[in-house]
């Protein structure tokens, strides 16, 4: 392998995994940027995603799915659409109960007893997730202890597609994740710019009185905030659980911290900063696992993460908070 | 107090020449946490009128619009818009109905251009006939807005957000509009070009109650005042009164 061969294929790496990140960066930029709130549970509804996904896949018979002759077929490509809506729709509405249920009494709270409510949920759905990995599991076969981490089947052909001589791989699996996750993106820009409740949601997120006194109903702009949050969550469950073929009850830990850091990183509360520093972790862990070393890849992000803050502390996109009086 | 509920009495009878009230607030109490702001407040607001509710900083004035807007829940009384009991509907089902704020401080939508921050005015409205029509008239109230309309709110001077909010104000098609310090931090020049659309709106037929702590500027500009001090109405009367009064010259008009 040429030395161009590796950068190719770490940039491949990077950013197929950065843009699974952005998906998740996107869920806490937008609430972050509606309620002022960092949703530590956030992470672990991902982990939920990614155990109904794996659970329907049970469901539906994993022999039949892995089985050789149909791998490839264009009912895989409709099984994991059907898998992104479905674990879209239980992590969207999920994200939207715990904000009924537990942020939304605490609205007018300080913001400590928030955070603080945030990773109590977080800790519920973690353990939400362990017992899930039981017994529940067993059913099909995923593995003996609770903690142990599931397999995820291979849906989708696994042969190179720039051609089997060539030594930069190009799976269906990577262009997967492009193909689920690019449309998401431009759904949710089309969605914030162009419809109702999107300029409700911009209106919200830039004076929630303001919002309010133009009659928008800003408790529904919270509830869709979620909702979307959580949806994106979901569908990038199920494509990191594709894309590294194991689910665990801490899948969303890791995801969780490399996302957030996107948000913070890009800006929080910026939509496209999300994105930008979601592909700018991917890409940077995966050029830090092949240059440095593994082991380095955690303080190679956070010093980049530092660095910028130092010169940008409102993040690369973010916006500086400038008031006229 | 007495002499308060008298001025009240005088002021009702003598400047609404058989108008109908378009808001009235009964004894309304709120505030926050454990301090109570307005102590049983009660005012009216006629059809086509300018109602001026003046006072100095703390004395409640703020407080009301937001009680009336929805915002702030009441701890007590009642208010009634357009003849309906509207305490406890939610801040953004008033706007629909017609009872709209331009909010202390502006409040307008930063990162949005200006023709954005005029079009979520109009955020309850379908009427895209209509909608057009008040943007026009908008612009013909604001010239500036119309120069400024691909720019970001944020990026507009102080007096240029005022006009800004005032014209957002406007797309929401409004019955009752209530207008929160709007001289506050603007170059004079400014705020003289603001009080004159205010009365070419009113000339137009629309009711104002505008909250103003340049008493004299509001006075000139409104037909009615009632003055606010510390929670409570102290004094009710017409403009032309207040102006003279030798209790308001003295607190509120530095003579």
């Amino acid at each position: 392998m040429t030395d161009t061969e590796v950068f190719l294929q770490q940039v491949i790496y990077g950013l197929s995994n950065g843009m699974i990140i952005a998906l998740v960066a996107l869920g806490y930029t937008m609430v972050y940027g509606i309620v002022e709130l960092i949703n530590f549970a956030h992470g672990d509804v991902f982990t939920l995603g990614g155990f109904v996904a794996l659970t329907i896949v049970g469901t539906l018979g994993a022999a039949a799915i892995l089985d050789p002759a149909t791998l490839g077929d264009a009912s895989n490509w409709w099984l994991l659409v059907g898998l992104v809506l479905a674990c879209g729709v239980f992590c969207g509405v999920l994200n939207a109960a715990i904000d009924r249920i537990v942020y939304k009494p605490l609205r007018r709270a300080p913001k400590l007893t928030q955070l603080v409510a945030a990773i109590g949920v977080s800790f519920i759905l973690v353990n939400i997730a362990l017992f899930w990995g039981g017994t529940p599991m067993k059913v099909f076969g995923g593995g003996s202890a609770a903690a142990a981490s599931k397999d995820f089947p291979e849906l989708l052909e696994g042969s190179n597609l720039l051609g089997e001589e060539s030594n930069v791989v190009l799976r269906l699996e990577d262009v997967s994740v492009f193909l689920i996750t690019i449309p998401l993106m431009i759904g949710l820009t089309l969605f914030v710019r162009k419809t109702r409740l999107g300029r409700g949601m911009r209106a919200t997120a830039q004076n929630p009185v303001g919002a309010q006194l133009m009659g928008i109903d800003t408790d529904r702009v919270i509830s869709a905030t979620f909702i979307i949050g959580g949806f994106l969550a979901g569908a990038a469950s199920v494509m990191w659980s594709l894309y590294n073929n194991t689910i665990s009850f801490q899948m969303g830990f890791r995801a969780g911290m490399d996302a957030f850091t996107a948000a913070v990183l890009g800006g929080i509360g910026s939509l496209p900063g999300a994105m930008v520093g979601g592909l700018l972790i991917g890409v940077i862990r995966a050029m830090s696992d092949q240059y440095i070393e593994t082991r380095w890849t955690n303080v190679v992000v956070f010093s980049v993460l530092i660095l910028i803050l130092v010169f940008r502390p409102s993040g690369l996109l973010g916006m500086k908070q400038r008031e006229k009086v | 107090m007495s002499a308060a509920t008298t001025f009240t009495n005088t002021a009702s009878t003598s400047a609404n020449t058989g108008a109908t009230p378009l808001l009235e607030i009964k004894g309304i109490v709120a505030g926050y946490g454990r301090v109570e702001v307005l102590h049983q407040i009660s005012l009216t607001v006629n059809q086509g009128e300018i109602v001026s509710l003046i006072g100095g900083n703390g004395a409640g004035k703020s407080t009301t619009l937001m009680c009336i807007s929805g915002i702030l829940a009441l701890r007590g009384g009642e208010i009634h818009f357009a003849q309906q009991r509207i305490d406890g509907t939610r801040a953004d089902k008033l706007v629909a109905r017609g009872l709209v704020q331009v909010p202390e401080g502006r409040r307008i939508f930063p990162r949005m251009t200006v023709l954005e921050n005029l079009m979520m005015g109009a955020y309850c409205r379908n009427d895209r006939a209509g909608i057009a029509a008040d943007l026009e008239k908008v612009y013909a109230l604001f010239d500036i807005l119309k120069l400024r309309s691909t720019q970001l709110g944020g990026t507009l001077s102080g007096g240029e957000q005022q006009m800004l909010a005032i014209g957002r104000a406007i797309m929401s098609k409004p019955q009752l509009l209530m207008m929160d310090e709007p001289s506050m931090g603007i170059a004079p020049l400014l705020v003289t070009k603001i009080f004159e659309a205010v009365r070419a709106l009113n000339q137009e037929g629309l009711t104002i109650l505008l909250v103003e702590q340049n008493a004299r500027a509001a006075l000139r500009l409104s037909h009615r005042g009632y003055v606010l001090e510390t929670g409570r109405v102290v004094l009710a009367d017409e403009s032309k009164r207040l102006l003279v009064d030798p209790r308001v010259l003295e607190s509120y008009l530095g003579e």
